[in-house]
Parts: C-alpha cells; structure tokens; sequence
C-alpha cells in the first residue's frame, strides 16, 4: 500500500469537516473489505484515509415511524442476525447473508457496499426494493438521494468530494407488503453475483397494487427495474404478470458478458430470478415463503 | 514523489492481544496482520490471498472473525485480538486444536491456524452444531489440501467434547 496520511474524526460534523478540506485526495474507510483490496492493487491511491468507524452515531439502527433507519456502519453480519431485521426486513437479510464470507461479513458495511458502487453489488437490489433514502452530509450542508438515483456507474456514485453518507431510511414494513432477493452464483459463498434479484410488492387481495424491482449485474449500476413494476401494477398475481414483469425486465437490462457469464444467460436468469423473486415477496407478503435469508 | 502529506504520518496503537496490552507506533499504511506477524511476531495467522477470500489471516477481533488482510493497523486501535496464539490454555491445547491433530484435519498446515480460530470462535456461539452449520461457518475458511472432511469431523468431535465439560 502506498503511504497516506490517516485520520480517525470522533463526530459527524469532524468528519465532515476534515473530508472536505482533503476532498480532493481522501478516501473515507468503514469496513475496509474493497477499499483495503483497491489500495493494495493501486486502483485507488488516497492521500489521506478518514476512519469513520470510531463515529458511534453511524452505528444507528432502528425502527421509526418514517422507516427503519440504518446507520452508514451498519455490518453485514449485524443486520443478517439482528431479530428485528430477520422479522420485518427479511430482504435485507436475504442479501447481506450473500456478501463475502462471515469474516468479511464482519467487517462490510451498508454504507460501503453502496458507495463503492459495484452493478454486482448484493445489497443495492434490495434497497432499491424497500425504496431506502440515502441520507448525505457534505460542506453544503445535508440532502437526501433515493438510491434509485444514488448509483452513475461501476465505481461511481452522485456523493460529490466532502460528501458523506450518514444513514440509509427504509420504506417502514407494512401489512400486506413482501420483499425477497435471491443471486445466482456457482458457488453459495465468497462469489459474485451473476445476476441479482431484488422484489417488493403490496397486494390488496389478489392485486399488485405496488411493486419494486431492482437488479444486480445486469447493468452498468444497481438497475431499478421500474418497467418491470409497471408491468405488475395493479394486475392481479398469477402467471400473466410474471411473463410480463420477466419480459420487461429482460428488455430494461444492459448485461454484458464476462468471466461469470454471457450476456444471454444473464437474460435467462434474469427472466427466472424476476419470477422467482416476485413469487417470494408475495408469498411473504401473505405471511409465508422463505424464511429470511433462506434463498437457495 | 515528496509531497507535504496531510493527516497522521504516524499513528500509536493501543490494543489487548492475546490477553496482554500491546502498543506499537507504526505508519497507517499496513494490515492489521503485518502488525500483528511482523511487529508482535505472531506468525500463526497467515497471508494465503491478501485480498479477503482464504480466511487464512482470520483473527478475532472484538469477539468477530475478521480478515486481517483486510483491516488497516489503525483500526486496531483500542480493540481486543484473538489470535491463534492465544487460544491454547495452560500448555493445553484448546479442544478444537486437539481434535485436528488427532483426526487429520490438517496436511500442509497453512490454512489451520484460520480455521482453528474461527471454529473456537464459532463453537462459543454453538456448542451443539449441525454439520451444515459447521460448514457454513467455516465458508470463508480455504483449504487447499484436505477437502474438508475431516476439518468438519475434528470441529465436531472438538464440540462433543466441550458439551461433554472439556475445554476452557
């Protein structure tokens, strides 16, 4: 690793302000799990490095009335055990359970598997899903970003230099409401996904009234695929609106082919895993299908 | 290239490894696992990727299995280790090290002390697993040799004995 420079700020606000004096030649480290790998290899090469893990109020986790709120340091291992979680927000568990390896688990945060802004991401799809808000602090002061509109390209994200993110703020689980991801991957740990499915529904009775899709690997960013939740919208739940959703889904995607797949499979997975997630959502919306973090 | 660098140039890190407080003063730039084999010389955990696959640098770290490949020195700072070192007790070897002596779960040894570690860790959260669960939890450990069989067996044997009032 190339030298740098290191800081370890105590508050938000410190954090804020010592990132934007470095804005230009700072990288903030949570967990470290892509960042460490990236400076060893040289893709990224920091000049200073702000630790933020020693900032208690990112660690926030907890249920309000406006949603569930996820600090930036939240782990993956925290939120694939936590009762809460495993409760009401089983997709998120669905998802944080498939990145890395436990060791990795316990160290990865929510915030980094977003920022660092992989398409291939496993917990991005299931944000999208549950709708999150990601909540940024800079040297203007805070604003807000639906994750639908966080993501510009592999690595890239919309956090300007100086911006932090302090918290993610989930659409609050409701009655009636479902949400599952499943990833294909050859192996069921330590791998990437090759495509990554991420659903939420409301139903009232038989009909989709709402629905939320997002895909992993497919496209140059995490995908929300809002022709796919147009084709579900207001439909009753049955065959005829997964062929539809599937379709629209395959027809939204951009996958390219790589060392885990051709572009032609990934249609074909995506076309399964859209069917599939969605008839997992429903069935957890109606107080049934996979238990949280059961996607295999 | 010179350049005036900002942020610390140095840092002292303050940690409890193995039961004792260390501190070593050290540049940011370095693992927690060069800290940990270079500066306290406790070469047990090993660098088999570097890159957060193999879990053959596994330490624990606050009561959590990480890979100290993947976390800055730094971040030590205030945290309490377990290293493979440190689990033995008394001049006894933990149950789960006697087990994979005994029952073969080893052959060129490189990955052991990982595994040992995250089993000893994993086996104080379950002392009464499945063999699904003992291979689940053991997913971010690679072994190159042994083909598992017998990792799984010796952590099973190790939790047996345990139940059976063995062990710390």
């Amino acid at each position: 690793m190339r030298r740098f420079g290191y800081l370890a700020p105590k508050s938000v606000s410190e954090a804020v302000s010592v990132l934007a004096e470095h804005a230009a030649v700072a990288k903030v480290i949570a967990g470290g799990t892509d960042l460490v790998v990236q400076m060893k290899d040289g893709v990224r090469r920091p000049e200073v490095v702000i630790d933020i893990t020693g900032i208690d109020e990112l660690r926030l986790l907890e249920e309000r009335d406006d949603g569930l709120h996820l600090g930036a340091l939240v782990r993956m291992g925290e939120i694939e055990t936590h009762p809460l979680i495993i409760e009401k927000y089983p997709i998120l568990v669905d998802s944080a359970k498939l990145v890395g390896s436990k060791q990795v688990r316990n160290l990865a945060t929510i915030a980094g598997n977003t920022c660092n802004a992989s398409p291939g991401a496993d917990t991005p799809p299931a944000l999208i899903a549950l709708d999150a808000q990601v909540h940024v602090l800079g040297p203007r002061g805070p604003r807000v970003v639906p994750i639908d509109r966080f993501f510009v390209g592999p690595g890239r994200t919309v956090l300007e230099p100086g911006e932090l993110v302090t918290k993610f703020v989930l659409r609050k689980a409701a009655p009636n409401e479902g949400a599952y991801y499943e990833r294909h991957t050859p192996r069921k740990e330590l791998d990437i996904a090759v495509v990554g499915v991420g659903a939420w529904v409301r139903l009232n009775g038989e009909t989709i009234e709402d629905a939320r899709i997002g895909l992993a690997a497919v496209y140059p960013t995490p995908l929300r695929a809002t022709e796919a939740e147009a084709a579900l919208r207001g439909k009753p739940f049955g065959q005829a609106a997964l062929d539809a959703a599937a379709l629209a889904a395959v027809a939204q995607a951009r996958p390219i082919s790589d060392v885990r797949g051709s572009a032609d499979f990934r249609r074909w997975l995506i076309d399964v895993l859209v069917r599939r997630a969605v008839t997992n959502a429903v069935a957890r919306a109606r107080g049934g299908g996979p238990r949280a973090g059961e996607t295999h | 290239m010179l350049k005036e660098r900002v942020g610390h140039a140095t840092v002292t890190i303050r940690c409890v490894v193995n039961g004792v407080e260390r501190t070593v003063t050290t540049v940011p730039n370095r693992t927690a696992l060069e800290l940990i084999r270079e500066d306290l010389a406790l070469t047990g955990a090993k660098e088999g990727c570097g890159t957060g696959d193999c879990g053959a640098c596994t330490i624990i770290v606050d009561g959590r299995p990480v890979n100290g490949c993947l976390l800055l020195a730094p971040m030590l700072d205030g945290k309490t280790v377990l290293t493979v070192e440190g689990v033995a007790r008394g001049g006894k070897l933990h149950p789960v090290q006697q087990t994979m002596v005994e029952m073969g779960g080893l052959q060129c040894g490189f990955c052991t002390p990982g595994f040992v570690v995250t089993a000893v860790n994993f086996l104080e959260h379950n002392l009464n697993p499945t063999e699904e669960e003992v291979r689940v939890a053991i997913a971010g450990n690679l072994c190159r040799c042994t083909g598992y069989s017998k990792i799984v067996d010796a952590i099973l044997e190790a939790a047996k004995r345990m139940r059976e009032g063995e062990g710390r």
